[in-house]
């Protein structure tokens, strides 16, 4: 029998490449700047894809290796790169992404960057180096190891001081603002990473600023070792590629390894959470939004009871909504990502065993599956990023726009998700969406049915 | 003031250059400098562009996932048949497949494909590791296209090899080997090819319509809304027109050496350059009643278009524009289409313009114009804020710029689904820069000159 596993084609992918995810920690830096090693192409299609889901413009460099440089080795290119990224941006970090290419010709990078800034004599400018290979891992490893190395260039031993670390995945500017707000809503003091809340969803101002204002500040991560705890949205996410398992076998500072609070239970679990690290209360206004929360939920359940969901794209994304689903009703008959990884199965499949329904838990997957396997479950919702538009063109599956990237839509910047109030516009646009789509087709579904229709055939649950 | 003098990157400097300061010829065509944040995509890209119209092919992309990914079905081009080229299909290589090589995983992607969409055309395109690897695409494609008996085509467009009009050639080459006639001759008709339109947005219909009224009948488009039995035909057509020459030039000189077909360049964006362009097209065939049925359909079409269009110029009055798009033949339309609507172009390049095109683009520009060549969002930016562009026309990566800069903004990309072609598109193109040169929001923002 054929597994997923070892197909020879991938048919409409449902993942990117690991450079792609590498960029936007970068972006939620301080002052920083990024340079993809590789061919010309690999930096313009990622900046093309990341501009149009955030509409903000997203300046990339390129070592733009030619076929001299692929040849012979791509070490000038780069240094001149890196000078010229000096020179336009001035940035206080570079960031340095590998590609196919560059790996493949085994550009030893490191060394690269350290003969770099000792020849320029540029002792201060700290330089990160991530090998990335596209063919290595999907965007979204390759986010968490950016930001693993992020953290593993930057921070050093320090005292211990009350801050807890927050470690946020690929998640929207806007759900990295609401997570903040919760933050200094409990009175907490915290680092957060990476903070790409203002950096990638910018206001309009002037003058324009080549490199966005914002960003996690250098030396607040250099402090990340002394926190009292670290919380990481990553729960499917390897230890070989986690910043928090890093802080905590490296320095000792405990970590909780957490769902994004999406949903209810995901919700408290953080705030749960929250108040044992730092022993402070939940703030009434929390307990008043948490308390529409469930209104909210009560108020749509009968709607969302008739979802049957497809849910797809990043793992950790993918696990925070399918329990969502889970939680209203909503049930994920088939939930999805690109990357590789048995977290999600693990995680999930006993959650979703507890009902009588059928599902499938795919990994690395694409859309000509996800659209099949969609079909067969009879699915009449799907969640996740734009790429599912084909799930609607050619199954007729509504799509609830979600995660990134978002490109046929405007505002995938200003999506907000997370917290009880954040739960809570999700599941309305769920629900929304539902409703929407049962209203256009209910009078032609009647009349068909029952004008012109046969018989009508009764079961109790529909897959049981 | 020079204006390239106070530009930070030495590589940089030949390749701007303004009217009436500059006399030496501006630097393209070359690769991109390092660091500099280009805006060009890769080889890849410019061979996916041109060959992915070709609506009843299978476009596999041997290569990692990103590649596939970053290119499925962004593009706006329409079809009246088939839409199996809507799709991206990938051999998604992996860590063992670039250890391994890649062509046992090819050729059974290959085999799987054509078992599940059946179809005579199969393009292979190579990327960067593929390139460095060293699969045989050649040897892996003939063997798959003697299996199943269909054409299976690899296009050679490794990523680092050269920039994006290397792609246009890699693409080219491929159409070449597919057009080859395999036995018997192709016969000859009076119908023309139409390369250099990709049916954005219905655009190649749009010019199929027109041409059709004057009598004459379009043989195949390269690339726009074609099929493998069409593009069979292209050897029988008596003349090849080029609308994209920066992709397209090199296969109408090939066809005219094998195939001897004549070809003209034609550009139907804006009034003034479609009509030239179908009256040049009429003089080709030196047929009275057809010259007679052309001038009916310009002075009709005119006519009807005129008026609105004046109607917005008198919107227009003061207005600058700043270009920067893919391609020459676009900028050098984009110049004259801006004159109809009374705008001054002050800054305009390409990504990958030649230097015929750039000496007349500088013919046409007026004094103090910026050209540029390969730019970065710093050099427009600049630009554009110095010399005071009210309006800027780019692709999907400019925009957020110029939105930031409080300019308006003209997607003139391949994702767009209005057509900007033809007379309507002559239209469309007012109706959209009147759409953001005037929109209210700017009121709202201490702009540049916003309205």
């Amino acid at each position: 029998m054929e597994t997923t596993h070892c197909r020879n084609v991938n048919e409409n992918p449902c993942n990117m490449c690991m450079p792609m995810g590498g960029i936007l920690p970068f972006k939620g830096l301080e002052q920083s700047m990024v340079i993809i090693h590789g061919s010309q192409g690999c930096a313009t299609y990622m900046r093309r894809h990341i501009a149009e889901h955030f509409n903000e413009p997203v300046d990339v460099g390129s070592s733009s290796l030619n076929e001299k440089g692929t040849i012979y080795g791509g070490e000038n290119n780069l240094k001149q790169g890196i000078d010229n990224i000096i020179r336009i941006y001035n940035p206080r970090v570079i960031g340095i992404l590998t590609t196919c290419l560059a790996e493949t010709i085994g550009e030893d990078i490191d060394r690269i960057a350290a003969d770099y800034l000792e020849e320029r004599g540029l002792k201060n400018l700290p330089i990160i180096t991530v090998p990335t290979p596209g063919y290595g891992d999907s965007h979204s490893e390759g986010y968490w190891l950016t930001v693993k190395k992020i953290v593993v260039g930057v921070a050093r031993k320090t005292a211990k001081h009350g801050k807890i670390n927050v470690i946020t995945p690929n998640i929207s500017p806007a759900d990295v603002r609401e997570i903040k707000r919760i933050l200094d809503l409990m009175k907490i003091k915290y680092t957060l990473l990476p903070d790409f809340s203002d950096t990638l969803d910018r206001p309009f101002a002037k003058p324009y600023k080549k490199i966005p204002d914002g960003g996690t500040k250098l030396a607040d991560i250099a402090r990340m070792p002394g926190a009292a705890a670290t919380i990481q949205f990553g729960l499917t996410v390897e230890d070989g590629m986690s910043p928090g398992k890093y802080l905590e076998t490296e320095f000792g500072v405990p970590l909780y390894n957490l769902p994004i609070p999406i949903g209810l239970e995901n919700t408290d679990f953080f705030i749960k959470t929250l108040r044992e690290i730092t022993g402070k209360a939940m703030p009434k206004v929390l307990e008043q939004e948490r308390g529409r929360l469930l209104d909210c939920m009560i108020d749509s359940h009968k709607y969302n009871f008739e979802g049957r969901s497809v849910v797809f794209g990043d793992p950790e994304l993918v696990y925070a909504m399918a329990k969502t689903c889970i939680e209203n009703g909503t049930f994920p008959v088939v939930v999805a990502t690109g990357s590789k990884t048995g977290k999600l199965a693990e995680l999930l499949a006993p959650q979703l065993c507890d009902t009588l329904n059928k599902f499938y838990i795919l990994d690395e997957s694409d859309f000509t599956q996800i659209r099949e396997t969609g079909i067969e479950m009879k699915a009449n919702i799907a969640i996740g990023h734009s790429d599912g538009r084909y799930l609607t063109e050619k199954a007729g599956i509504p799509l609830v726009r979600m995660g990134f990237p978002i490109h046929d839509r405007m505002g995938g910047q200003r999506l907000l998700s997370v917290g009880y109030t954040g739960s809570a516009m999700f599941i309305d646009r769920i629900t929304n969406t539902l409703l929407e789509n049962k209203l256009i087709n209910y009078r032609s579904k009647m009349y068909q049915q029952y004008y012109q229709g046969t018989e009508d055939e009764y079961q109790c649950f529909p897959e049981c | 003031m020079d204006t390239a003098r106070d530009l930070v990157i030495e590589e940089r400097k030949d390749s701007i250059s303004t009217k009436g300061k500059h006399k030496k010829q501006l630097k393209c065509d070359t690769d991109s400098v390092a660091g500099c944040v280009s805006q060009r995509a890769c080889v890849y890209c410019g061979a996916r562009v041109v060959l992915n119209p070709i609506t009843d092919a299978i476009h596999l992309v041997h290569g990692p996932i990103g590649c596939a990914s970053y290119t499925w079905d962004i593009r706006g081009s329409l079809s009246s048949g088939s839409d199996l080229y809507r799709n991206s299909f990938s051999t998604d290589l992996k860590e063992e497949d670039v250890i391994f090589g890649g062509e046992k995983k090819l050729a059974k992607a290959i085999d799987e494909l054509v078992a599940n969409y059946p179809s005579k055309l199969v393009f292979v395109y190579s990327t960067c590791i593929v390139g460095v690897i060293g699969d045989d695409l050649e040897a892996v494609c003939k063997a798959a296209s003697q299996r199943h008996n269909i054409e299976v085509i690899p296009v050679q467009s490794s990523g680092f090899i050269g920039n994006k009009s290397a792609g246009y050639r890699a693409a080219c080459d491929a159409l070449l080997r597919l057009i080859e006639p395999q036995e018997q001759k192709i016969k000859k008709t009076n119908s023309i090819n139409y390369l250099g339109d990709f049916n954005l947005a219905a655009e190649a219909w749009i010019i199929q319509n027109y041409l059709k009224e004057m009598g004459i009948d379009i043989n195949v488009t390269f690339t726009g809304d074609s099929s493998y039995d069409a593009l069979k035909k292209a050897p029988g057509a008596s003349l090849n027109i080029i609308q994209c020459a920066g992709s397209m030039t090199y296969l109408a000189g090939k066809m005219k050496e094998i195939y001897n077909i004549p070809y003209l360049n034609i550009s139907f964006l804006g009034i003034e350059d479609t009509s030239e362009s179908l009256r040049k097209v009429a003089a080709f065939f030196n047929n009275k009643e057809m010259m007679a049925r052309t001038e009916a359909l310009i002075e009709r079409q005119t006519q009807k278009v005129l008026p609105v269009i004046e109607a917005y110029r008198e919107k227009f009055a003061g207005k600058k524009a700043a270009v920067y798009v893919g391609g020459g033949f676009k900028a050098i339309s984009l110049i004259k289409q801006f004159r109809e609507i009374g705008i001054e172009v002050v800054m305009i390049g390409t990504q990958t313009g030649q230097k015929d095109e750039y000496e007349t683009i500088h013919e046409l520009v007026d004094e103090g114009t910026v050209v540029l060549d390969d730019a970065n969002p710093a050099e427009l930016e600049k630009f554009m804020v110095e010399k005071g562009a009210h309006l800027l026309v780019g692709g999907v990566k400019e925009r957020p710029l110029a939105y930031k800069l409080g300019v308006a903004f003209i997607d003139h990309n391949h994702d767009r689904k209005h057509p900007l072609g033809g007379y309507v598109g002559a239209v469309n193109f007012a109706k959209e820069v009147y759409s953001t040169l005037c929109s209210p929001v700017w009121k709202y923002v201490d702009s540049m000159g916003g309205v």
